[in-house]
């Protein structure tokens, strides 16, 4: 199996990891991103995540058809949730399955670096100070921190 | 001619002042004739160097033809995760 989906409600990483259980695997590894306190040296207070959904769904879902064609995974999901999000909220969560852990571990990586270059979701950043600021990693040093 | 809706999102939108912008085109005009056009309205500052265009939720190269079914899309730089 392989699911891709853009969420509004709260990311529930039980239900993932449950979603990618089947027979003939040894090994999930579950990546869970997070909203970080701070972006490049600024107090960050939230996160507000948007997204061109239909083709972020897509988008997301041929990543995961690449995992499986590169990795022999067995089944993986992926969530991203977007709307308002506060500290420590789970932005996403990637839950791949194989027989072996080296290849379920390199799955999740693959995912998640892949998302980062080319799914269509933006985050505007709340300061603590009360700025707000669009993140783009094309010009910032932040990219490799998430 | 034919009129073509163009989906903008994040720092696009709000540049530009709206979630879509409508966009004239010839007849047999590329994703790169898009940006050019695109270039010359107000709030296209915003815009880096090349622009990633999203024709039937798929990347576009600037030489690909332009229909005025197609469902088209500008992307900002991406910062899911």
């Amino acid at each position: 199996m392989k699911r891709a989906a853009v969420v509004t409600r709260a990311i529930d990483p039980t239900a993932i990891v449950a979603e990618v259980q089947t027979a003939g695997i040894g090994a999930i590894s579950l990546f869970l991103g997070t909203v970080r306190d701070v972006n490049d040296g600024r107090p960050v207070s939230g996160i507000d995540y948007s997204a061109y959904v239909s083709m972020a769904e897509e988008e997301m879902q041929q990543i995961l058809a690449e995992a499986e064609e590169r990795y022999g995974v067995k089944a993986i999901a992926v969530e991203h949730r977007i709307g308002p999000l506060t500290l420590g909220d789970v932005s996403i969560a990637i839950a791949a399955a194989h027989p072996h852990r080296a290849p379920a571990l390199d799955a999740t990586r693959f995912v998640i670096d892949e998302i980062k270059k080319r799914v269509p979701i933006w985050k505007l950043e709340h300061y603590t100070d009360g700025a707000r600021e669009w993140v783009d990693p094309t010009r910032s040093s932040s990219e490799a921190k998430a | 001619m034919s009129t073509v809706t163009v989906q903008l999102f994040a720092s696009y939108a709000e540049s530009f002042g709206g979630p879509t912008i409508e966009v004239t085109l010839q007849p047999g005009s590329t994703v790169g004739d898009l940006v050019k056009t695109i270039r010359s309205l107000p709030g296209s500052g915003v815009l880096p160097d090349s622009p990633r265009v999203a024709v039937n939720r798929k990347f576009a190269t600037p030489q690909q033809l332009i229909s005025s079914i197609d469902e088209i899309a500008l992307i900002p730089p991406v910062a899911g995760g």
